[in-house]
């Protein structure tokens, strides 16, 4: 939403610095008077609550890699010595271990908000696909944070993961093998990976932050999408960001804060795995090879296709496809509230994700295989047939004609249902500020 | 006065939090059960939110490791400090430096180059039974006896299953045939532990009038283990239940500020 600037220097410097890096401007009409719509509910929160997840998790690591070895010999020890010697070590750490779960958590819902409420469509596209961006980002860089510790699972699903890329042998002999090996930095995994699964973990998350300037950079353009999906048509329909957003933001975000801190500090293993208090062995393997939780729907995928190849491609077409969601859908409606046909493949898609989640800790045979073979093929069914499909045959139920239209259907229904159904005392307000 | 307005929209941050809860609360059960494990729930004095230990037991479970399990396993993230610091066993740290004099420690060089043992100090790590993991396996018929220090959170349910283990020794069921030097048990996963059974009744002296049963002891030296594991629980939970009353009020803060904010722009 491109808005004229109201931004006026106050003193000579401001002045000067304007005419040269206008920067306060830049942060006064992107960050305060930022034309936000005024319909915005609960699920708009995530976004920066994500941001404040990347902002903990990256000042926890910068303390933690001050402590910690990048050793196949002393990196579980140093943990335990960040756990038990360093001042705040163990609440540095948990935050750190929690908050990679956290972040997935809000990341997903983030996601499932933009699905349900269309905010993929044009003109937001490039939003979208720096989105998925971020979470290839986010899932390489929490891999690779998990194999820090170097404990069991640690070990053994970096073993896993790496080795997948051996499946390209069944492509050109030799070649699968070669990858990994170089992958590896030897012929096994060792200290060689271990250190560059280091150094690239410190790496990518700066890369996020990247991306995710571009991320608010491409919904600064259009501006934000809202329950409706109704674009905003004139100034009432939206208010400045600050204070309504920055207040409203900060009230979900305390909330998040409370779920994560009763985690870090009442159930900081609950979503770890025993087996990595285990140091790393690599003469014994664990019963169960489970990734983490946020990563059990794409290992679902993976051990559905009896072929290992295809398995790893469908592994990752599973996000792949979201890359090309904006033009997969054929409505030109935005919201789901609109969609009534869409609205149930919807849910019985995030029925499927969290299915698939369920799956990918269940041993790969009989009903849990047959289910997770059922589960994968809905997950791209939804994609790759019922988004083009259902925009061509669905009838949409009847839209406001904006978002004004909207506030006051429900204002109207809101005093209706107040006063019992007696007629209203006064006409409704016209929307004003 | 938008009551029903504000009744949805608190219901839709609800659904959120609920989902979010929901979302992470499915994900650690998710992990297969072994077999046919009997695992018995335990009451713990460090579970729940206020948890702490009970000092007269980590001492009483820190005497049954050292009369029994340090023969063969060594716990090597503890130190002879820690027996004597604030939110474990908490003994005089005079009986810590005895314990601690009461081992042999490597150090040196001396000034002649050579290596030398000296008695150990409250600074040092506890010393392991074995001096690698290949005498440790001479010594014990094969198998290797692992480090304990971690052992409470490196199996799942931890304690409980540290405590059915330990009181889980029986007679093997006839149709079941045991492999040499192995022990039926029957909360081990396969039910064939090479460990032989640890603990006696009357096995260890008690002075503070706790009967010397094989439950008892199981029981001290589990949440021994425990505290080894998670030194810093009472410390978590301590600064937890501040930081949870913080953010409550925060949170109630900024949902009245957020509440007022809106009604001067909303309609």
């Amino acid at each position: 939403m491109a808005h004229k600037s109201n931004y006026v220097p106050q003193s000579a410097f401001e002045k000067w610095l304007d005419e040269r890096l206008p920067v306060v401007r830049l942060m006064k009409d992107q960050f305060i008077d930022f034309p936000t719509p005024r319909n915005l509910n609960y699920w708009w929160t995530f976004g920066g609550i994500l941001i404040f997840c990347l902002i903990a998790q990256m000042m926890t690591g910068i303390v933690l890699a001050m402590h910690y070895v990048a050793n196949e010999s002393m990196a579980f020890e140093s943990i335990e010595h960040i756990m038990r010697n360093v001042n705040w070590g163990w609440l540095i750490r948990y935050t750190h271990a929690v908050g990679a779960s956290m972040f997935f958590a809000a990341a997903y819902l983030h996601m499932f908000r933009g699905l349900y409420y269309g905010s993929y469509k044009a003109p937001r596209e490039i939003l979208w696909i720096l989105g998925v961006v971020i979470l290839l980002l986010m899932i390489a860089t929490s891999f690779m944070g998990y194999s820090l510790p170097w404990g069991q699972m640690s070990f053994w699903a970096v073993t896993v993961i790496t080795n997948l890329f051996s499946s390209f042998d069944s492509v050109i002999p030799g070649l699968g093998t070669r990858i990994v090996q170089w992958v590896w930095g030897g012929f096994s995994v060792g200290n060689p990976t271990l250190n560059r699964l280091f150094s690239l973990h410190y790496l990518l998350p700066f890369m996020i932050a990247g991306v995710v300037i571009l991320h608010i950079w491409a919904l600064h353009v259009p501006g934000n999408n809202n329950p409706t999906g109704i674009d905003v048509k004139r100034s009432s329909e939206a208010m400045p960001f600050h204070p309504y957003y920055t207040i409203k933001d900060g009230f979900a975000l305390a909330v998040f804060a409370i779920v994560f801190a009763a985690f870090v500090f009442y159930a900081p293993n609950y979503l770890g795995h025993s087996d990595n208090y285990i140091p790393a062995d690599p003469l014994v393997t664990p019963t169960h090879i489970v990734p983490e939780w946020y990563f059990l729907p794409f290992y679902a995928i993976l051990r559905a296709i009896p072929s290992k190849l295809f398995g790893v491609i469908a592994m990752f077409g599973a996000i792949m496809v979201l890359f090309v969601v904006p033009w997969l859908d054929s409505s030109p409606i935005r919201s789901l509230r609109y969609r009534p046909m869409l609205k149930l493949f919807f849910w019985a898609f995030v029925v499927t994700c969290v299915a698939l989640g369920y799956l990918g800790a269940m041993p790969p045979d009989g009903i849990y295989l047959l289910s997770a073979r059922l589960g994968t093929f809905y997950y791209f069914a939804f994609f790759l047939v019922v988004l083009p499909v259902v925009g061509r045959i669905e009838t949409p139920t009847q839209m406001p004609g904006s978002i004004t239209e909207d506030i006051m259907s429900k204002e109207r229904r809101r005093r209706a249902a107040l006063e019992g159904g007696a007629p209203a005392g006064a006409p409704a307000a016209p929307e004003k500020r | 006065m938008d009551s029903l307005d504000t009744l949805a929209r608190w219901r839709t941050a609800q659904i959120a939090g609920v989902l979010v809860i929901a979302l992470l609360a499915l994900a650690a059960p998710l992990r297969a059960a072994e077999d046919d494990q009997i695992i018995r729930k335990e009451a713990w004095s460090f579970t729940g939110p206020f948890g702490i230990y009970d000092r007269a037991q980590l001492q009483r479970g820190f005497l049954v490791y050292q009369e029994v399990c340090a023969s063969c396993h060594g716990m090597h993230y503890l130190h002879y400090r820690n027996l004597s610091e604030a939110g474990g066993p908490e003994f005089p740290e005079a009986a810590a430096k005895v314990v601690a004099a009461s081992v042999e420690v490597e150090d040196g060089p001396d000034d002649q180059g050579e290596m030398y043992m000296r008695p150990g100090r409250l600074s040092d790590a506890f010393v392991s039974p074995f001096q690698n993991d290949q005498e440790a396996r001479v010594a014990n018929n094969g198998a290797l006896p692992p480090d304990l220090s971690l052992m409470a959170k490196a199996r799942p349910d931890g304690v409980n299953y540290l405590y059915s283990m330990l009181t889980g020794y029986a007679d093997a069921p006839a149709d079941v045939s045991m492999a040499e030097g192995m022990y039926y048990n029957t909360a081990f996963a396969g039910h064939q532990i090479a460990m032989p059974p640890p603990l006696f009744d009357d096995s260890i002296e008690y002075t503070d009038g706790t009967p010397p049963t094989i439950d008892n002891y199981a029981k001290d030296v589990t949440a021994f283990m425990m505290w080894a594991a998670e030194p810093k629980l009472e410390e978590r939970h301590r600064v937890g239940f501040r930081v949870m009353i913080y953010l409550i009020i925060v949170a109630g803060l900024l949902y009245v500020a957020k509440r007022r904010v809106w009604s001067r722009g909303a309609h």
